[in-house]
């Protein structure tokens, strides 16, 4: 038995989608993101349940959900902050950002604190260059980023 | 410099809502649209000669006609938005600030390809981006600019957006649809002659957000009133970019055929801090880096970059000053390469890695003169084996990184 189940807002989601392509298997991101956003992570009770749905095996969804670095395949903190390590941001100083925050929160790239509150790691390019450097706390953008800025967003987050 | 074409609304407040939008000209190319015959609007587009901004370059029109005539399959359009080559974030200005007019552009467009349904396809990443583009399409849906009467003239028409999910080859036409699809996103092998890209074995269009947001003021204007920006091979105007060491880093709007050096020093404000320039990577992070010397002449145009050994690419420039170290700006990217190669063929996978680290040892204090020669052997492994032109196109930026610095590159290969 799968443990994981849309919630009814997914569920009417989910239908309103198989209209809106001409074949279901086009509906695995969509229903990925769904889930991920209902349970934080792409557990295997969700690959399960995700199979089931779409008609295809669990290995399938987890060989397309592993194919994306956004989704999560394990548990990730509350805040999961990402910093943006490519060119543009590097010659504007996403090193020096790394550094901060590595010290900040004790925890190197890849890791998550211990009470599960942040999880730091390094992405490739944002799309804003042209703003860089830039740091993408779940689904916002900082940009223009500075060790100052991140201080007060991060210290100003909610327990 | 700088024209308004498709940023004409970028500084109006608010004109990402429909009311402003509506009040500033947008959907005004519908009524000369839905008065040609399907045809006619590709006609238009051939004429206008306008080039796809996602990269490549290619001819629109030209695209466009690959559709077959005839037709008992339902056509798609697919608009990548999907904008992850480093040095690139001009698609984002429109779906920000004027989303309204790709969605015209994508009734044009529509129409002419006879298609009556479009996906935008957004990056993952873009979470505020994709959600102004949805309430966008929402929008128009509730002002019958889209469904079932688009506009009132009878055309049917849904717009129907999907989120990717953190990976730079589903910015590949063909891995993109096969990302829509539901799959992995792997390139698929190219077929021998031209045909049109396939979406569930349908005949569909894949075209960069910027182009179609070129459409609508080709047909409101004609093609002519295009063709009077730009230059005779790469008529009209581009979002160019520029990032890194520059003193206005942005997304300019300009006509083909400008000076990139007046660009960086009257538009971009010159190189940070009045320091030196030493080199600019022209056109996002694929394309072959150019020496200060060597952007004397250049403009921005397909030819001129084609002439001068590098490529137009997204338009995105990276501007490098006299600090930088080659090498390590080299490293930087083959990170991103190795990471974003897809893994589908042994050569790309394995080789992007191989590259990375070489020269990971090289920074390190611990290379050779032998380990250069190594990276070019790479290169040669690399180049016309594989199933996408990621692998090909990282190879020849490889050798242009050695061959135009080596002496930076000799400097650290102090081990023998
Ligand atoms: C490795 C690779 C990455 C690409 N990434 C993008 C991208 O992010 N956005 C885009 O529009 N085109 C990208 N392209 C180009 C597309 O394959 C395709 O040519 C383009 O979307 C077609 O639209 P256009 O003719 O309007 O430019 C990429 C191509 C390659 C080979
Ligand atoms: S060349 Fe690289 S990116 Fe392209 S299909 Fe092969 S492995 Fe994938
Ligand atoms: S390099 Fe960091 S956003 Fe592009």
């Amino acid at each position: 038995m799968s443990g994981f189940t849309f919630s009814k807002e997914n569920e009417k989601y989910f239908e309103n989608l198989l209209k809106r392509y001409p074949e279901k298997s086009s509906l695995t991101l969509p229903c990925l993101w769904m889930a991920q956003y209902q349970e934080g992570w792409i557990s295997p009770e969700v690959m399960e349940y995700l199979a089931n749905k779409l008609e295809t095996s669990p290995m399938e969804i987890y060989s397309v959900a592993s194919f994306y670095t956004m989704f999560n395949l394990k548990p990730i903190g509350t805040y999961h902050i990402q910093i943006c390590k490519t060119l543009s941001c590097a010659l504007r100083g996403s090193e020096q950002i790394k550094r901060h925050l590595v010290q900040k929160l004790g925890i190197n790239v890849g890791q998550s604190t211990k009470d599960m509150r942040f999880t730091l790691s390094e992405v490739e390019c944002l799309g804003s260059c042209g703003t860089a450097p830039c740091v993408c706390i779940n689904e916002d953008y900082v940009q223009n980023a500075t060790t100052q800025k991140l201080d007060e967003l991060l210290d100003g987050l909610s327990k | 410099m700088i024209v308004k074409i498709v940023s004409k609304n970028f500084d109006i407040p608010n004109a990402h809502l429909l009311d402003v939008a509506l009040q500033n000209g947008r959907y005004g190319s519908l009524k000369r649209l839905f008065s040609l015959s399907s045809q006619a609007v590709i006609d238009e587009i051939d004429k206008s000669k306008l080039r796809g901004k996602g990269g490549g370059g290619a001819l629109t029109g030209e695209k466009w006609k690959l559709i077959p005539k005839e037709c008992d399959k339902p056509i798609y359009l697919v608009v990548n938005g999907d904008e992850s080559e480093p040095g690139t974030f001009k698609d984002r200005q429109i779906l920000e600030f004027d989303p309204h007019l790709l969605i015209e552009g994508i009734i044009c467009t529509s129409y002419a390809i006879k298609s009556h349904h479009a996906y935008i396809y957004i990056r993952g990443e873009y979470v505020f981006w994709a959600k102004r583009v949805q309430n966008a399409i929402d929008e128009a849906y509730k002002a019958n600019l889209l469904g079932a009467n688009v506009g009132g003239y009878g055309y049917a028409l849904d717009v129907t957006l999907h989120r990717g999910a953190g990976a730079y080859i589903c910015g590949e036409k063909s891995a993109l649809l096969e990302s829509l699809e539901g799959k992995r996103g792997h390139p698929r092998l190219k077929p021998q002659a031209k045909e049109p890209e396939w979406f569930f074995g349908n005949p569909t269009v894949v075209n960069n957000v910027e182009t179609i947001a070129s459409v609508p003021f080709i047909v409101e204007n004609g093609a002519d009133a295009y063709l009077a920006y730009g230059t005779e091979k790469s008529p009209g105007t581009m979002l160019f970019g520029l990032s890194g060491h520059i003193e206005k880093p942005g997304i300019y709007e300009l006509p083909y055929g400008v000076k990139m050096i007046e660009v960086i020093e009257q538009i971009g404000g010159g190189v940070l801090g009045g320091k030196k320039l030493k080199a600019v990577i022209p056109g996002g992070a694929s394309s072959h880096i150019l020496k200060a010397d060597e952007i004397e002449s250049i403009t921005l145009d397909y030819e001129s970059l084609k002439e001068n050994g590098s490529e137009l690419g997204t338009g995105g420039m990276i501007v490098l000053d006299e600090s930088v170290s080659i090498p390590k700006a080299m490293k930087n990217l083959f990170e991103f390469f190795h990471h974003e190669s897809c893994g589908q063929c042994t050569p790309c996978r394995e080789g992007t890695g191989w590259v990375d680290k070489i020269l990971g040892k090289i920074l390190d204090g611990n290379g050779t003169k032998k380990d250069l020669e190594t990276i070019l052997d790479v290169c040669d492994m690399l180049d016309g084996k594989t199933i996408c032109v990621f692998a090909p196109s990282v190879a020849y930026i490889a050798r242009s990184y050695i061959k135009k610095f080596r002496s930076e590159f000799d400097a650290l290969c102090t081990k023998g």
